[in-house]
């Protein structure tokens, strides 16, 4: 296997927000369709269909999608779940069929309903966390921003500045949740506290929307209309999930995630224009940015400063608002973002002459983690 | 006294029964490797295998110490269950024990700006219901 041999070739978008007219189903193929013809494709061109399930509707599946496609046969056809990782894991998955000769074109897709959808009761992990009132992920990865604080003092300024900076970001996207909301350190700072230390700020959005994307050959990809972003690395790095067996709080799969894509793709960090990294809270972006190897461990928190993740900075991170500003379609808010950043295509907030992106997928509580490298 | 929002309960499993025996008895029970001595977490580890050395000999069950340190910590000011909207804010802890294995539960008899990394805490015990006792910690004076 070799890089470069496969192109994100179409991307799919949908309304997004709030969607309380659109069922889940309609999401996935008013997404799919969308990137079927970014990609310049029929529907029949297409081999491969990989879904991850929406929680808010988990009968709208791999299958379902083909049929409303009306593909009569894939080659691939499948249900992925690597949680909040899975955009990133599929991808992958799609470049690897397509590199043993098993598909031509995959379609992936994606869809969120969190918005308008009434809430999925909270279960928890194995064991007795729900009775501790531990419910959802921001308690879990509250936690783990503790750990971090209590080893290297992190403070709600640098906290602060991630989201900051992801909000003026947004604030230049007319799609972004947070477009017309701008945010100053002091309104970051006036948040309600959510569960120490993150507060309301420092949380990802709730949304609905559905996203796609079609993968193919490099060589088919010279043929499709808009210009390639070719896989140039990846890579996934999978850690226990319940947090009392974790190595310590601080560590997710982030670390060989970042590890295989840099090998693959044969780059260093100053080779990276564009960074799309995922955003469940400001905090992730710390740590993320300390397991990959931006900064050192401990010092990801004074990484962030001085403007460094803004449009002008050293590695422009999140430029449409990410799932703190933009919207919260998990890995789908930063693998559309970052190719559209490496296609040109993204006006006043383009990142000048951007040709390599770097774009993370977390899930669950932040166990599962996948990195892909993409260049123009 | 009925309790509109009764907080959950965990689920009693046959792994899992024999620790919520324990805590009836303000003991805290833990899986021991009969092979190599690594201890767990019954309420995490699946019963029947040992993440030290792979054994699938049935381990036995020891009484913890109770004595640990805190490994991290959050105050929840936003709750997503309405049985906690009263207790608001409340601490869940994750302890590490002197025997190894870390456990979460609540934080008691402490506020959050004073508790610190590694601070010794020891366990205590609340009852929740007639089955179910809660192992939680608070720190040591
Ligand atoms: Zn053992």
């Amino acid at each position: 296997m070799s890089k470069n041999e496969c192109a994100i070739v179409g991307l799919g978008y949908t309304p997004q927000g709030k969607c309380p007219d659109w069922t889940v189903r309609e999401l996935f193929l008013e997404a799919s369709t969308n990137a079927i013809s970014d990609a310049g494709m029929k529907t029949h061109d297409i081999d491969g269909v990989l879904v991850e399930l929406c929680w808010t509707d988990p009968m709208t599946q791999c299958w379902t999608l083909q049929q409303d496609l009306g593909i009569n046969e894939t080659s691939m056809s499948a249900n992925y779940d690597s949680m909040g990782a899975s955009g990133g894991c599929k991808i992958q998955l799609a470049q690897w069929a397509i590199q043993a000769g098993i598909c031509k074109n995959v379609l992936i897709a994606f869809v969120e309903k969190s918005a308008t959808a009434p809430a999925v009761p909270y279960r928890g992990s194995p064991g007795a966390t729900v009775a501790y009132g531990l419910h959802g992920a921001m308690h879990g990865i509250a936690m783990a921003a503790m750990r971090h604080k209590l080893l290297y003092g992190t403070t709600e300024d640098q906290l602060g500045e991630v989201a900051v900076t992801f909000r003026k970001h947004a604030n230049m996207l007319p799609r972004a949740q947070m477009h017309a909301k701008p945010m100053t350190m002091e309104d970051h700072h006036n948040s309600r506290m959510i569960s120490e230390p993150l507060r309301l700020f420092d949380c990802c959005l709730v949304s609905d929307g559905g996203r796609a994307a079609v993968v193919t050959s490099a060589e088919r990809a010279k043929d499709c209309p808009k210009p390639p972003v070719y896989i140039m690395g990846y890579g996934q790095g999978h850690v226990k999930m319940d947090l009392v067996e974790r190595n310590t709080l601080v560590d997710t799969g982030a670390r060989l995630s970042g590890e295989h894509a840099f090998r693959t793709a044969g780059i260093k960090h100053k080779d990276i224009n564009v960074l799309g990294l995922y955003d469940a809270t400001t905090h992730n972006i710390i740590t993320q940015l300390e397991e990959m190897g931006f900064c050192k461990r401990g010092e990801g928190a004074a990484f962030v400063e001085g403007g460094r993740l803004g449009l002008d900075g050293e590695f422009p991170t999140n430029t449409s608002g990410g799932m703190l500003s933009e919207d919260y379609l998990q890995g789908w808010t930063g693998i559309p973002e970052v190719v559209s950043q490496l296609r040109g295509d993204c006006g006043e907030r383009q990142v000048k002459d951007a040709q390599i992106g770097l774009v993370t997928n977390m899930g669950g509580f932040i166990a599962f983690h996948s990195t892909l490298i993409l260049r123009r | 006294m009925t309790n509109e929002f009764p907080k959950p309960a965990p689920d009693i499993t046959p792994d899992t029964k024999l620790f919520w025996e324990g805590t009836k008895n303000n003991e805290l029970m833990l899986n021991k490797c009969v092979d190599c001595g690594f201890h767990r977490n019954p309420l995490t580890i699946a019963a029947n295998i040992c993440p030290g050395c792979g054994s699938r000999n049935h381990a036995e069950w020891v009484k913890a110490s109770g004595k640990g340190k805190v490994h991290t910590f959050t105050t929840v000011h936003r709750t997503f269950h309405p049985a906690f909207e009263k207790e608001l804010p409340y601490i869940i802890v994750i302890v590490e024990l002197e025997e190894g294995p870390r456990f979460l539960a609540n934080m008691r008899e402490i506020s959050s700006e004073e508790i610190t990394r590694d601070m010794p805490v020891e366990v205590i015990f609340e009852k929740l219901t007639d089955d179910i006792t809660l192992p939680q910690f608070k720190p040591v004076k």
